[in-house]
């Protein structure tokens, strides 16, 4: 119980992303867990020092072109070939193995359009995006020209966290 | 990561990630200046001349457009396929660039998106009015109806464009947003910081939350990537489709198989020039000469020398096969097109568009500014011919000669493209007030290497 009462968190704020990559690597070796980092623009690195695993969205934007493409030539099946066949231009509708070719284009824009727009909306659920959402930001200029590590800290690494914080460039730690 | 020491540096001055976000907006947070009122007054004055004969065509019919029974795709379908081929410039330099890893792009990557969208939703007006009732224009759309039910035709060109249109504008429209993001957000901080509530209000609801942390970017960079390669197949078969409408028909003149590679060659070719006719204004206007600079101008004249050479070989080798094949009408359609009465379309477009870019080979003239905006402007005017040609003399001389006429745009026609013309840079205008015109983020993380880069080869070598 005492513990966990006297876990707190330790802000460390830099103003240049190769110091803020340094400390993360010294306070990882150190065994301290870094609970997360927030940046102007993307880190390169940072995810293995955070231990942040490769995210599956790609994998989801696969799924989901699959399922467009499917889709597309069922629809296109259903209304052609089997709920209203006609002929357009001595063009019949006799069968989709027959018409696959001209159905081409639709099915690969169906497949771009499910894969991109479902991935799109995973991604925003996945990180919490919506419009109307407060940003749980630690500090205001971490969007612009700053860089914070966030670290929590307990009774006893506390001043350690503080020292290497310090030696590796942060220039506020709070 | 790793850059040829010999290269350039891409933005001009010692930039710290402050300045970057001062500079960059800078035109969001500050007033407009007098020459932004001028052009946006020009430009919406434009747009309400389009509104009214917009207004006038639905309200009185197609009748008010100068087509007849030969020639009834003219004015507005060389519109629609000029538009959407502007718009590929964006979407060509925001995913096929970045799988290519062309870091100049950066400066110019969100404006040419922005200009995409705008592009294609001018574009789109056309063969909407073109409908004709223009309120039934969902029935192109497959929706369970009333009428047997009576579904749309996919074995037709004009759907697949419908499709690919639509995709093609709303995965764009999430490309150039999601890129925004990141950047709202830097907005909305600052305005915290600089205790402007309305500002941090709505740029925090158009900012969706975001909080930029270390997760956040990881998932990030992997959708732009996704998206960037599903963007990439997305905007060649968009133009293909487009290219289709004409090549699957049975015209003279359109019924050929180079046009799939042909056209996007040409939408590509005629996009870059737009891009610079607007960024050479916008950096002007905008402040942002230190961040789309010679360099980028430069690179962007090396795609226009490519692209218009292949429009210029694929012109030749219409005309080679029209003969080679030995199809009289084919032939004729080509003869007529070079010698018959609309000869100097055809010309306008071969010099507009075969030579003039070939000055680009020049070093002088492809990073001067005055010579580059003047040859843009021809090059838009070149690929505006280019669709009329396509378009008017394939259809004007019919296998009939009793069918044979001509085809003169109207009053309303023109106050319709006009109108579109309004309501692109009206848009423009109005996105590069409200929203960052350089990708603020993306720029900042690769500012270290662009920096190091320039200062170790910026006149003091060690």
């Amino acid at each position: 119980m005492e513990v966990i009462m006297s876990n707190k968190t330790i802000l460390g704020i830099y103003s240049d992303d190769e110091l803020l990559v340094k400390g993360a690597r010294q306070l990882r070796d150190k065994g301290v867990k870094i609970k997360n980092v927030f940046s102007p623009f993307p880190i390169h690195g940072i995810d293995a020092l955070l231990g942040i695993p490769r995210t599956r969205l790609a994998i989801c934007s696969f799924i989901y072109g699959v399922a467009g493409c499917s889709l597309a030539i069922l629809m296109m099946w259903y209304m052609m070939i089997y709920d209203w066949p006609s002929d357009v231009g001595g063009k019949p509708n006799f069968a989709l193995y027959m018409n696959l070719p001209s159905f081409i284009p639709i099915t690969f824009e169906c497949t771009v359009l499910c894969a991109a727009h479902l991935m799109v909306l995973t991604f925003l659920l996945r990180s919490k995006l919506l419009p109307g959402v407060t940003a749980p930001i630690p500090d205001v200029r971490c969007t612009d020209d700053r860089f914070v590590i966030q670290v929590s800290a307990t009774e006893a690494n506390q001043n350690d966290i503080i020292s290497i914080l310090k030696q590796t460039g942060a220039s506020e730690i709070k | 990561m790793q850059e040829a020491s010999i290269r350039v540096p891409l933005i001009i001055g010692n930039k710290s990630y402050t300045q970057l976000s001062d500079d960059i907006c800078r035109p969001v947070e500050g007033k407009a200046n007098k020459y932004w009122w001028m052009a946006f007054i020009i430009s919406f004055l434009a747009l309400l001349w389009g509104v009214a004969s917009l207004s006038y065509t639905v309200g009185t019919g197609i009748g008010s457009w100068g087509l007849n029974k030969t020639v009834g795709w003219a004015w507005d379908i060389t519109n629609f396929v000029w538009w959407i081929g502007i718009g590929h410039a964006g979407t060509l330099i925001s995913a096929i660039l970045l799988l290519f890893r062309q870091r100049w792009r950066m400066s110019i990557n969100r404006s040419a998106e922005a200009m995409t969208i705008f592009a294609v939703i001018c574009a789109a007006l056309f063969p909407v009015f073109h409908m004709g009732r223009v309120w039934l224009a969902y029935w192109v759309l497959p929706l369970p109806n009333q009428f047997g039910s009576l579904w749309p035709n996919f074995n037709s060109p004009l759907l697949w464009d419908v499709f690919a249109i639509s995709t093609y504008f709303s995965v764009s429209l999430v490309f150039w947003y999601l890129g925004l993001i990141p950047d709202l957000a830097t907005i909305r901080d600052r305005a915290a910081r600089a205790n402007n509530k309305m500002r941090n209000t709505i740029y925090g609801i158009l900012s969706f939350g975001w909080k930029g942390s270390a997760r956040d970017w990881s998932r990030f960079e992997e959708v732009a990537l996704v998206l960037a390669g599903l963007s990439t197949p997305l905007v060649l078969s968009v133009h293909t489709i487009v290219s289709m409408d004409f090549a699957t028909s049975v015209i003279p003149g359109w019924h050929t198989t180079i046009f799939p590679p042909y056209f996007v060659a040409g939408a590509i070719f005629s996009g870059f020039a737009m891009v610079l006719t607007l960024m050479l204004i916008a950096r002007k206007v905008l402040n942002l000469e230190d961040y789309i600079n010679v360099e980028h101008v430069e690179a962007m004249n090396k795609i226009i020398i490519l692209t218009g050479s292949i429009v210029g070989i694929a012109y030749i080798t219409e005309f080679f096969i029209a003969w080679y094949s030995g199809v009289e009408y084919e032939a004729y359609a080509f003869i007529n097109r070079a010698t018959g009465p609309y000869w100097w379309a055809y010309w306008s477009m071969m010099t507009c568009n075969v030579i003039t870019p070939q000055l680009f080979w020049f070093r002088g003239i492809r990073r001067s500014m005055v010579a580059t905006f003047i040859i843009s402007i021809f090059v838009n005017i070149g690929m505006w011919f280019e669709r009329f040609v396509i378009i008017v003399t394939s259809l004007h001389r019919d296998y009939l000669t009793s069918s044979w006429t001509m085809y003169h745009p109207t009053f309303i026609e023109v106050g319709i493209f006009i109108g579109t013309l309004g309501l692109f840079f009206t848009c423009f205008l109005i996105f590069s007030r409200v929203f960052p015109v350089i990708a603020l983020s993306e720029l900042k993380s690769v500012l270290k290497a662009i920096r190091e880069n320039g200062s170790s080869n910026g006149g003091h070598h060690e």
